[in-house]
């Protein structure tokens, strides 16, 4: 296994780990806290399929990071969203998620 | 070409400028960049009328290594589209977000989400490059999720951030897609990707994008973040959501299988997209029976209505691609979204109207306010005419299509789901227009002005006229009609 | 050996996203994911992409580790569950798993890439992920330098109606002659002359606008967090205009080139490089205003809950 097939496999082990977190977490904070885990393991995912091919392939690199400043900005929204609704509500987790579990 | 231009950077600069300009001047200066956008895409869409498809390459960079633009038939008609309700909400807007009524922060935040989400929109649907695809709607996303916690209130936030969890998530699948096939094909044009040579991944790469943008697009079973999310946003930010936000994920579908990969389209997954958008058309017209709300009604309305365009996907791609109903088809679903774009940006203004004048929106709140509110009335009655699809709407023209595509091709049961989805759209707006025309107000309402009634009518009538006047849309949507759908009846 | 090192990494790695998503407690979530970002960038220097391992670190792991951090600070104050991550749910793990096989799947089924040599026209500078991020993709980096704008104004609408006029953030008081107090007097001059560095070598060696203006943001937080400076107030003119700085250069250029006949962002070749570097400089002054104030956040009022 080769080192990059090494690193494409973190990324998509990331991906799994990150959706999972985003579905099963019923804090909100963890929740965009594993969003970012599925962005940066798809960076990782990417990155490594432009590292094929001897030298490394510059337009991945710029993509991913484009999408590490989207993804930054999409989650200061999301805290901010966060913060403002648990002043309001009191609670951390979606309303219909708050009661059992 | 200078046209295309305009209309992506005239709303961006115009957002830039109320940000930088204190108070009057920028918002001086957002109505300028209004009017100047609108008169942009009319120009473009005559130009693309007279000339054909127009093609730019930003930075003289052609694909693979730059980023091309396209204005075809299918993308002017939505940004005509996108220009008349936009025009339309901001002269709403000017009263519902002014400083005195909805607070100096309203006042302020309002125009540049809506700039920018007016840029988003026109960005998807002018590009031809998947990753600028990307980047525009999450531009899209994040203004809609300001628009929707305007407001301030518990509910609102609750539903904008169930809102960006579905946002976030669709994107990073799509994205995820993307990823593929760039490392697949090495490029990421549109119209590069049509011809290359197929690969294993491809399959799971479009089943990715599809699953990303049928949660942004709030296709059934995601849709469960649109009723509130669209419901406890301001009257005036849900008709530009319901309206136009859902039509451009929509439209990268359309891209992706009918311009990108129509030959990964087998008939089973059509199938099951078609499948899907019954699911919605159902469900979502049962819920808004239920509701007591007139805004959660409209916007379960959106739901359903949003269903009817994935029926498009069996009838124009597959085996269907290329046959003498495919262009029907298409072009009938492309009827469907700039008829509901109109109509349901209509309809929002009117239950704002009707919201401001009764105090709140309860459907026993609203009882005989066509006497107040004629205009207001009868503005929502016209849209419910194009959303139940009767003759001569806009509404009716999209239906007509599709269904006459679809009993050409002998898959009947779209047909049926189309003609039972009227019967349950007229059951559901039958309630608020019985209660608008119904006898007895409650307390005295005051009626917003003429002119600002004017507004959701206008934006009614032009759903309708759509279909009086549908051949000249006809005539435009077939420039640069992918060949997929290319026969005709 | 070097295969060894890069197992062990991706090891690491994936052992801390596991920490991250299952483990108890919200606060010791952030920080494990803090600790997975910098390995993240210790992985994109082993794939030879020092620009995106600069960027992981410094907003992957820096920047979005202080913004949850901050806000975990902020929830602290209004509630008090700390939830576990919950029951375990088979279904959504069944799911994932499904996805990460597919992906992975997908990496080996991949047809082989088609060009080896990267040859890029001529764009003015030297590190060619600059070159793609302005100059083929220019379009790409203004719209998302907009994104972060739009960020920004939705996170503004977060701002109770009362506070409008305020100050962003909440207050800060910091204990004289604490660590605090210390970083905030000697971080910010290195951190400054980092940030400038980075932008200015950005056109030919590893570095650019988007980390530079992290450097130059992380030193405004350390500043405002530390209370040496005072956030200024929503409607402060001055920082307005350095908000719309980056991106209004970033349109003019464009526009230039169309109005003069090139295209619409077309940087022809003899003024390419000076093009870039002036957009360069306005987009870090845009970059370093719009990450601080993202991670202030909305005003929050001068007086207590």
């Amino acid at each position: 296994m080769s080192a990059l097939t090494l690193y494409a496999l973190t990324g998509s082990a990331a991906i799994g780990i990150g959706f999972y977190g985003l579905i099963a977490a019923r804090h909100l904070l963890r929740r965009i806290v594993a969003f970012n885990l599925i962005g940066s393991g798809l960076f990782l995912f990417f990155g490594a399929t432009g590292a094929r091919g001897g030298a490394a392939d510059p337009v991945p690199q710029a993509l991913i990071i484009t999408g590490i400043v989207v993804a930054l900005s999409a989650s200061a929204l999301a805290v901010g969203l966060l913060v403002a609704h648990a002043r309001v509500a009191g609670r951390v987790v979606l309303p219909e998620e708050e009661d059992g579990g | 070409m200078s046209f295309l231009v305009a209309l992506l950077v005239l709303p961006l600069a115009g957002a830039l400028a109320i940000v930088a300009l204190p108070g009057q001047a920028g918002r001086a200066a957002a109505f300028s960049a209004i009017a100047a956008t609108a008169a942009a895409a009319v120009a473009l869409a005559a130009s693309v009328s007279s000339q054909g498809v127009l093609r730019l390459e930003v930075g003289g960079w052609a694909p693979p290594l730059g980023i091309a633009l396209a204005a075809d038939g299918l993308g002017v008609t939505l940004i005509v589209m996108t220009a008349t309700v936009m025009a339309g909400v901001s002269l709403v807007a000017r009263g519902t977000f002014a400083p005195e009524l909805a607070g100096d922060r309203a006042a302020f935040g309002f125009w540049p989400l809506m700039l920018l989400l007016w840029s988003a929109l026109n960005v998807v649907f002018l590009s031809r490059d998947l990753f600028n695809l990307y980047v525009g709607i999450e531009l899209l996303s994040l203004a809609a999720i300001g628009l929707v916690a305007i407001d301030g209130k518990a509910a609102a936030l609750a539903a904008a951030i169930r809102y960006i969890v579905f946002a976030l998530a669709g994107s990073l699948l799509y994205l995820a897609g993307v990823v593929l096939i760039y490392a697949s094909h090495g490029t990421l044009d549109i119209d590069l990707v049509a011809v290359r040579t197929p690969s294993a991944p491809d399959g799971l790469a479009l089943a990715l994008m599809t699953a990303g943008l049928m949660a942004k697009t709030a296709l059934f079973p995601f849709h469960v973040w649109l009723p509130p999310a669209h419901a406890g946003a301001p009257a005036p930010a849900s008709a530009l959501l319901s309206g136009l936000v859902p039509k451009a994920s929509f439209v990268i579908l359309m891209r992706l299988w009918f311009d990108a990969m129509p030959d990964r389209a087998s008939d089973g997954p059509l199938v099951l997209i078609a499948l899907l958008g019954t699911a919605a058309v159902i469900w979502g017209s049962l819920a808004a029976l239920a509701q007591e709300r007139l805004k959660l009604i409209v916007a379960y309305s959106t739901v359903a209505q949003i269903g009817y365009l994935f029926l498009v996907f069996p009838l124009a791609g597959g085996t269907s691609a290329g046959l003498p109903w495919a262009a029907g088809a298409w072009t009938g679903a492309v009827f469907l979204a700039l008829s509901h774009g109109l109509a349901k940006a209509g309809m929002f203004l009117a239950v704002g109207h009707c919201m401001a004048a009764a105090g709140g929106d309860r459907l026993s709140a609203v009882r005989g306010l066509a006497k107040v509110m004629p205009m207001t009335a009868f503005a929502f009655a016209l849209s419910a005419v194009t959303l139940v699809g009767l003759p001569p709407s806009g509404g009716f023209t999209g239906k007509y299509l599709v269904m006459t595509a679809a009993f050409a091709s002998g898959q009947w049961l779209w047909a049926l789901v189309i003609a039972v989805g009227g019967l349950l759209a007229a059951a559901y707006l039958y309630r608020p227009l019985a209660m608008l025309f119904g006898r007895g107000a409650g307390a005295s309402p005051v009626p917003p002005s003429r002119a600002r009634q004017a507004v959701p009518l206008l934006l009614a009538g032009a759903s309708v006229a759509l279909g009086i006047a549908s051949a000249g849309a006809y005539g435009i949507l077939e420039i640069g009609r992918p060949p997929a759908a290319e026969e005709g009846l | 050996m070097t295969w060894a090192f890069d197992a062990a990494l991706c090891a690491l790695i994936l052992g801390v996203a596991f920490a991250t998503v299952l483990g108890r407690g919200v606060f010791r979530s952030i920080v494990f994911f803090i600790v997975y970002g910098l390995l993240m960038a210790v992985a994109w220097v082993r794939l030879d992409a020092v620009d995106v391992a600069l960027a992981e670190a410094a907003i992957g792991a820096g920047l979005t580790g202080v913004l949850f951090l901050t806000t975990f600070g902020r929830l602290a104050r209004n509630v008090s569950d700390d939830a576990a991550p919950g029951r375990f749910h088979l279904p959504a793990a069944l799911a994932c798993g499904g996805l990460t096989g597919a992906l992975a799947w997908a990496w080996f089924a991949m047809p082989a890439p088609v060009r080896r040599e990267w040859e890029l026209p001529p764009a003015g500078v030297e590190n060619p992920v600059t070159a793609v991020l302005l100059n083929f993709r220019a379009w790409d980096t203004l719209l998302e330098s907009i994104v972060l704008l739009a960020a920004l104004i939705g996170l503004w609408m977060m701002a109770r109606d009362g506070d409008w006029g305020d100050r962003l953030g909440l207050p800060q008081h910091v204990r004289p002659g604490g660590v605090m107090a210390g970083f905030g007097r000697l971080l910010p001059p290195v951190g400054f002359l980092v940030g400038v560095y980075l932008v200015y070598v950005g056109a030919d060696q590893p570095g650019g606008a988007f980390q530079g203006g992290t450097v130059l943001a992380a030193v405004g937080l350390v500043a405002a967090l530390a209370g040496l400076v005072r956030p200024p107030r929503i409607a402060a003119h001055r920082w307005r205009v350095a908000l719309v700085a980056g991106p209004s250069v970033f349109l003019v250029a464009g526009l230039a080139g169309a109005v003069l006949g090139a295209g619409f962002l077309t940087l022809p070749e003899p003024v390419a490089g000076t093009a870039i570097f002036v957009i360069e400089v306005g987009l870090a002054i845009s970059i370093a205003v719009t990450l601080v104030f993202l991670v202030l956040g909305p005003p929050e009022g001068e007086r207590r809950e």
